[in-house]
């Protein structure tokens, strides 16, 4: 049988339990909503504008770098597997590879990229 | 039916719709909350092929880091950007006909290939997808040179990316 | 084949013979079993879950010169229980202008996006869940999900800021998931597999002893990745809140709580099979599987209390010292510890094992020295800078 069948079977019943833990909740739970209690929160004064942030663009780039060494790292998985029964070759190999990457977080961080400001 | 093909069944199904609802939900947090899903759904493909390693990475990848970067970049846009203005734009008509067709044009294509009514052979005990994934990353006679050009590659988007946003400055 | 040395096969093949003595198919009473096995796991987790409530409690209290509970039952035992109750019976409000599909989903995702990291976790040699061959991945891909559902909470609350507490904690998140990836190279690299059971049966040595470096930052990652103190300003109580779960009340808000402390001890048990040989201990595992759990359970509560101790001792740091620390020092120098661990296991093959764990710890303790003297220079630098500044500001006087 597939063993991600058992996988599976984890994502059910990690979504069942805690949805009847909460069901619980609502089911013992007072339910008397009023318009000053469902207002959101902002240390008790009332709320002013609206929701929406607009976020810096900081953010934006430090998820491109994460993405592009996530990326990188999810690629060394089968060469570090393999390493063990390779000769200097493959490891000379995988560390040009990781240094290419390393000079491309150096250029970042030469650049300013990597400053919160 | 065999239960793997029911599982299948759903899951395409679900994908496809998930995968509907990206394109014509009007906000744009929800859009990338249905692209997670349709992701998600090919990520259990994978698992059914027996592609563990690459469904993995599919999650890893995907909705670790691409999803999240939609979803940051839908953020530095303003309320209104991304809840209203039209969802459509006046070409959809011909952008779906070209679809069906590309989609149609596939399955033709498939429909020639000898394998595509045989049911796959089984995997063999004892395979072992990453070892074989690892020898043809590096042996010599495999793809060493695509692994190291995928570094380049993976370089040079970061340096675009930096110099795009460092410009824009 | 008796209940002693291997219950989980004992118990499930009583169990299949049941079921298809009912006249059930074969492979649906297997599955019927597989999945009561995991009811059965998940349940006795959120049974520890709840204990793991008081432990916080009462360690947290002793770290602050308290009692912590003692009132309800001997030592307060029955204190997490009545929180439970309490959370129970509170009113589950959803805020005004809510996402509610999304808000409701969320908790839910949190907590699964816990529980399933169980399904990779070998308790015993003969319990394995799972022994899936990406299983290194699997702990990064489920904490995937978990950032996924931190943005959906912070987002659907329709507050500023839970907003705020989402995006920092999700920046914190993905940064520190570069260095753990690098690091988990590492038990990787030395055993040749990513599957966790193959990584515990390759430590007849501790990885721990071969690169304590890799241990540190894997617990260091770990930490940011649960978003636990120092790494906590998602919750920035001075200035957040409570960050992204602001707006959460009763068995909701309870989830998030009891999902993170979850998270906690499940990382205390990867930290325990990456680097302290999981359920190994001196052989004792092969006695019995119940030995072997018990091993791990407390292996993984002595992770779990490393990460109390960090977090009730250091203070909580800034967003931005917080992506420096990790984009200019701690994630260079995880990949530099990759590449000079890659290359000494190649040099060192076939080496008698004293010569290459000592190589291995010496290379070990020079990247981290290495590392160290770049800190100080950076640090005189900066110092010299702000000295400099000092003395023209003063001049203008």
């Amino acid at each position: 049988m597939n063993e991600w069948l058992y996988v599976g079977l984890f994502f059910i019943v990690g979504l069942i339990i805690p949805a009847g833990a909460i069901g619980a909740g609502w089911l013992f739970g007072p339910k008397k909503p009023n318009p000053i209690k469902q207002s959101t929160y902002e240390c008790g004064i009332e709320p002013v504008g609206e929701g929406w942030v607009q976020f810096k663009a900081q953010y934006y780039i430090f998820a491109l770098v994460f993405l592009v060494f996530d990326v990188e790292t999810v690629f060394l998985f089968p060469w570090a597997v393999r390493l063990g029964q390779l000769g200097m070759f493959a490891v000379v190999e995988g560390i040009v590879f990781i240094l290419i990457l390393v000079a491309g977080l150096v250029y970042t961080w030469r650049k300013g990229m990597l400053e919160w400001a | 039916m065999t239960g793997e093909q029911v599982i299948f069944l759903i899951v395409g199904a679900v994908t496809l719709i998930a995968g509907l609802m990206v394109v014509t939900v009007r906000n744009l947090v929800h859009a990338a909350l249905w692209l997670v899903a349709t992701l998600f759904g090919v990520a259990i493909v994978y698992t059914l092929l027996n592609a563990g390693f690459l469904a993995v990475v599919q999650v890893v990848v995907y909705i670790g880091a691409i999803a999240i970067l939609f979803i940051f970049a839908v953020m530095l846009t303003r309320r209104q950007a991304a809840e209203t203005g039209a969802s459509v734009n006046p070409n959809w008509l011909v952008g779906a006909v070209m679809s069906v067709l590309t989609f149609a044009g596939l399955v033709y294509l498939l429909q020639t290939w000898s394998g595509f009514s045989k049911q796959a052979a089984a995997i063999p005990s004892g395979f072992d997808a990453i070892n074989q994934l690892g020898n043809a990353l590096t042996s010599p006679t495999g793809y060493v040179l695509p692994f190291e050009v995928a570094s380049v590659l993976l370089l040079a988007a970061l340096v675009g990316a930096v110099y795009l946003a460092f410009n824009k400055k | 084949m008796n209940f002693w040395n291997d219950p989980l096969k004992v118990a499930a093949d009583w169990l299949t013979g049941i079921f298809t003595g009912w006249g059930m198919p074969s492979v649906g009473a297997n599955v019927l079993v597989a999945f009561l096995g995991v009811l059965m796991l998940i349940t006795i987790l959120m049974v520890i879950d709840i204990f793991l409530v008081w432990i916080e409690r009462k360690v947290v209290a002793r770290f602050q010169d308290r009692l912590g509970p003692n009132r309800v039952g001997p030592f307060g035992l029955i204190q997490p229980f009545a929180d439970i109750i309490k959370l129970m019976i509170k009113e589950d409000t959803t805020p005004d202008g809510a996402d509610k599909v999304v808000y409701n989903i969320a908790p839910l995702l949190s907590m699964m996006s816990v529980l399933i990291l169980w399904a990779v976790v070998p308790l015993a040699p003969v319990m394995l869940g799972v022994d899936l061959n990406a299983g290194v991945l699997f702990i990064i891909a489920a904490g995937s999900i978990g950032t996924l559902s931190i943005i959906m909470a912070g987002w659907s609350s329709n507050n500023k800021f839970s907003v705020i507490g989402a995006f920092r904690q999700v920046a914190v998140m993905v940064s520190f998931e570069i260095p753990m990836l690098a690091v988990l190279l590492i038990p990787t690299i030395f055993s040749g597999s990513m599957g966790m059971n193959a990584i515990i049966q390759s430590q007849d040595i501790w990885f721990i002893f071969l690169s304590p470096l890799a241990a540190l930052i894997f617990l260091i990652a770990a930490i940011a990745e649960l978003g636990r103190a120092p790494f906590d300003l998602a919750e920035g109580e001075s200035e957040l809140v409570s960050g992204y779960n602001i707006e959460y009340s009763g068995m909701k808000f309870g989830m998030f709580y009891a999902g993170e402390l979850l998270h906690a001890f499940t990382f205390g048990g990867f930290w325990a099979i990456m680097f302290f040989g999981g359920y190994r201990f001196f052989g004792l595992e092969k006695v019995s599987p119940f030995l072997a759990i018990v091993i791990i359970l407390f292996k993984a509560l002595l992770g779990y209390w490393v990460i109390m101790w960090v977090k009730y001792t250091v203070m909580r740091i800034r967003i931005d010292q917080m992506l420096a620390f990790n984009w200019k020092f701690l994630t260079p120098v995880a990949f530099v510890l990759v590449m000079v661990t890659a290359l000494m296991n190649a040099l060192l093959r076939g080496a008698p094992s004293w010569l290459f764990i000592t190589g291995m710890l010496l290379s070990n303790v020079i990247v981290a020295w290495v590392s160290m003297e770049f800190v100080r220079s950076a640090a005189r630098q900066e110092r010299e800078k702000v000295e400099g500044l000092k003395q023209v500001a003063e001049a203008h006087h």
